[in-house]
């Protein structure tokens, strides 16, 4: 008997010109955690899509415990007992949690019994290291608890190999560690080999046991993680050449107001109050972070001030003016805006990376003359933004959906932050910009945002991570409950008080 | 692949042409005769041609009404609603305008169509828009209401007492029919028909109002965010569709019938969606779709009576096509992504 549950050989995978995959090796151990590592579109999603028959692989092969295996689609790979839970969310989000679980099966009877159904998935969730709501519509569970939904699902099909393509980018670090925890102790107890994709260090160095680091396509390294270190793995990551520029935060004097929020209150999907007269005013230079656990508001902020959801009361001043998201004023403010999940939110899987990042400007000159598109300026420009912002594949007429998740997050930076023709950018609202990217992104991202800071701008930074928040802010608010419940500033700010504040238990000593 | 659009279609047009010689074979006729009888009669002489492209023009004109929606991942069916109320509307005014000058009353007539069939697909995109009712659903409801109103009016006020079998309003006037294009019995309504996919392909492919359009309907979200006023922009793709039926109603008015009667609901509606479909909601495709199905249809009484077949014959072979353009499309795609390129 081997020790290895899987072996990839030489696996190489060409996307047109681009190399995705040059001759990439990789043994997982059973029963135990290997880490795959790399910089956005080092090729790590499509290595795994390659292992479960998702793409059939130019060359090289896929061995299973010693034995080749072909591995045509995602259907065989389940028969061999291999599971995978993708990058994006693969659930239906009308049905309910149950109904997912049981049509995840592949061989589905033709009448399905449900309530025989209900009862066999209630049993078996007990014993699974995530309990959830069976009757929860997946609509209206956190992010949080769809991945658990994706991991629980595939663990209800007895797969002995589970590949977790960046199952934390969307979880807080407490909820990581939930994760991460209970799926190390699977493998310990039941043998379970897990392959899993991430970009934190800090997860690769608690949980797992081995690492492999993928480069442009390339292996660049395989170890154990007893015998590496951060750095070691960073390099490994970029190359040698990588240094850490500090953030250059530029004293401003004192300025105007540019973003005034007064008295604002939203509604969720279900109607109920998600915000409750909330009032914040951001001025010109300065970043206001707003800290919290998600669900408890902020993604209904961003989404009123996005224009993506009406809001039920209140003001939303920019400039001075009255603001209602209209695409007139958000170009003649300069109101800019990130959300988070750029391909959920921000961009049309389906249009190429050029009309993607035309969306702010393709009804203005010179990308549009009389009412007729000039699509040869979109793509110039598009040249141009894809180098300043290290999209890759760096052709601008590739889809936007085919390109890795890190790479479409750039590319939607690119749009919101980068050439601007001269007109100033005097908001910026931001949430979470630095999900799914790796770390030399994260300081780059952070540049530019304290750049668009220190040039005028109001920047509202909403982030579930607080670090995140205490390096970039000038001011600090916490949101609970749909209330900023505490003000603090980075230099003030004790951990435990916000963390405190953040779970709802502010105490007497409240500022609001 | 460069050559897939056309090995897509073509592919399955064989097919279904095999699929359905069994079938007019298990039926009792020589399937090498009737694929003859359907050349002739669509395609073989000039006589058929003409046939052919009379039966198209409308047909052209109702697939549009599902593609330009189609864009917005909204699904239109009420093609046949807006072909009635088009064709009603056409002949109210053309009455009302007896006495003007036939240009002006032809304008008149395609104008108040062109309304009368936007205003109705434009309710459904704005009820989808507002109200989240579902639009495959309240336009089909529309077909029924649209074609109740027409014979409610047409066999009541409106009824030319002369007309006994069957019941339609006056007649618009010889003088203002809508003329034939050169020495041809084709009509104008062709010319109409390709005219508005030649527009609308342009205003699709080429205009700021056709990436509006793809953002919308690429992902309401990232419109929003842009600031596109997405309502707007459904209600106004909902127009345009719904105006290309009622022209479609306007010129089986003007240039068949003379008067609006029952025979406006003749399934053009219906067989526009298939066309839509077929030819991937594509403007330019929809021409060659709209003439097959349109030859299709001038060929179905030679089917009838040289070969001794039922008369719903031709909507199998319809039927047929539509089916494995729709397979061929969905195998297609997914060999695509096997290969990891753009599907
Ligand atoms: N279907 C495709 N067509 C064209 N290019 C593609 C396709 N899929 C992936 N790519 C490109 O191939 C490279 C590798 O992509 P992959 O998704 O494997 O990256 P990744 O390592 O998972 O990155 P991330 O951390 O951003 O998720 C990227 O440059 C990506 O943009
Ligand atoms: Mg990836």
């Amino acid at each position: 008997m081997s020790n290895l549950a899987l072996e990839a050989i030489n696996v190489s995978k060409r996307f047109g010109e681009l190399r995705a995959l040059d001759r990439v090796s990789l043994k997982l151990a059973k029963g135990g955690i290997h880490a795959l590592l790399g910089e956005n579109g080092a090729g790590k999603s499509t290595l795994v899509k390659c292992i479960v028959g998702f793409y059939t692989p130019d060359e090289g092969e896929v061995l299973l415990g010693e034995r080749q295996q072909t591995i045509a689609n995602p259907r065989d790979a389940h028969d061999l007992g291999i599971g995978m839970v993708y990058q994006h969310f693969t659930l239906i989000p009308n049905m309910t949690v149950l109904e997912n679980l049981v049509l995840a099966r592949p061989h589905l009877p033709a009448v399905i019994d449900w309530k025989k159904e209900r009862r066999a998935i209630g049993e078996r969730m007990a014993r699974m290291p995530f309990q959830l709501p069976l009757d929860a519509s997946v609509n209206h569970l956190a992010a949080g608890e769809k991945q658990k939904l994706e991991i629980v699902k595939q663990l209800l099909l007895d797969v002995k190999v589970l590949i977790l393509d960046e199952p934390t980018s969307v979880l807080t670090p407490d909820e990581a560690d939930e994760v991460l925890g209970r799926i190390r102790d699977m493998t310990r107890e039941s043998g379970l080999s897990v392959l899993i994709i991430t970009h934190k260090f800090r997860e690769v160095m608690t949980y797992a046991d081995d690492v492999t680091v993928l480069r442009r396509g390339k292996h660049a390294g395989s170890a154990r993680v007893s015998d590496v270190d951060v750095k070691g793995l960073a390099e490994m990551m970029v190359g040698s050449e990588f240094s850490q520029t500090a953030l250059a935060r530029e004293a401003v004097a004192e300025q105007p107001v540019k973003l005034d929020i007064a008295g604002l209150s939203v509604e969720d999907d279900s109607g109920m109050s998600a915000i409750h007269a909330l009032s914040l005013k951001v001025k010109a230079g300065e970043i206001v972070g707003i800290a919290g656990v998600s669900g408890n508001g902020q993604r209904e902020l961003v989404e009123v001030l996005a224009g993506q959801r009406p809001s039920a009361g209140g003001e939303i001043r920019v400039m001075g003016e009255v603001y209602a998201g209209r695409r007139r004023d958000l170009l003649r403010h300069g109101f800019h805006c990130l959300p988070e999940e750029p391909l959920r939110n921000a961009s049309v899987a389906r249009m190429s990376v050029a009309e993607n990042l035309a969306f702010r400007r393709f009804d203005q000159a010179p990308f549009s003359v009389g009412g007729f598109l000039r699509r040869g300026a979109m793509a110039v420009a598009a040249a141009r933004a894809i180098v300043d912002f290290k999209v890759r594949p760096p052709t601008p007429d590739t889809p936007i959906g085919d390109l890795s998740g890190g790479n479409v997050q750039r590319a939607i930076l690119a749009r919101e932050l980068g050439e601007r023709q001269g007109r100033p950018m005097n908001v910026l609202v931001v949430a979470n910009p630095c999900f799914g990217l790796d770390f030399t992104a994260v300081a780059e991202i952070h540049g530019r945002i304290m750049a668009a800071r220190n040039a005028g701008a109001a920047v509202l930074l909403v982030s579930e991570d607080l670090d995140e928040i205490l390096e970039l802010s000038d001011r600090i608010h916490v949101m609970s409950a749909g209330r900023l419940v505490y003000e603090t500033t980075p230099q003030a700010a004790e951990p435990i008080v916000i963390g405190r504040h953040m779970a709802g238990h502010g105490g007497e000593n409240h500022v609001h | 692949m460069a050559f897939a659009p056309f090995l897509i279609p073509l592919t399955a047009l064989a097919l279904s042409l095999l699929l359905f010689g069994g079938f007019v074979s298990l039926a009792g006729a020589n399937a090498l005769e009737v694929y003859h009888s359907i050349y002739r009669g669509a395609f073989g002489t000039w006589f058929s041609w003409q046939n052919t492209l009379v039966s198209a023009a409308p047909l052209m004109l109702t697939a549009l009404c599902t593609a330009l929606p189609a864009r917005l991942g909204l699904i239109v069916i009420g093609g046949e609603g807006a072909v009635v109320l088009g064709g009603l509307a056409a002949a109210l005014t053309g009455l009302a305008l007896i006495e003007a000058n036939p240009w002006v009353a032809l304008f008149g007539m395609a104008l108040a169509a062109m309304l009368a069939g936007g205003l109705l697909i434009g309710l459904v995109g704005w009820l989808r828009h507002s109200r989240n009712v579902n639009e495959t659903i309240s336009s089909l409801l529309f077909n029924y209401i649209s074609i109740a109103i027409l014979s409610f009016l047409v066999i009541g006020v409106l009824r030319d007492p002369e007309t006994l079998n069957k019941p339609s309003t006056h007649h618009i006037g010889e003088t203002h029919m809508l003329g034939a294009l050169g020495e041809s019995s084709i009509h104008w309504g062709f010319g109409f028909g390709l005219i508005a996919c030649l527009l609308l392909w342009i205003l699709y492919k080429r205009t700021v109002f056709g990436f509006a359009v793809d953002m919308v309907g690429g992902n309401a979200r990232a419109a929003r965010l842009s600031g596109l006023p997405v309502g707007r922009i459904v209600f106004l793709v909902c127009l345009m569709g719904g105006a290309a039926a009622g022209l479609a109603g306007m010129v089986e008015v003007a240039a068949v019938h003379g008067r609006a009667n029952t025979s406006l609901n003749a399934g053009y509606g219906y067989e526009g969606i298939l066309i839509a479909f077929a030819a991937r909601h594509h403007p330019l495709a929809i021409v060659p779709m709209a003439i097959l199905f349109g030859g299709i249809r001038a060929a179905g009484s030679l089917m009838q009576r040289d070969h001794d077949l039922p008369d719903a014959t031709s909507l199998v072979l319809q039927g047929m096509i539509f089916i494995l353009l729709l397979a061929s499309e969905a195998v297609f795609a997914h060999l695509a992504r096997k290969r990891g390129g753009a599907a």
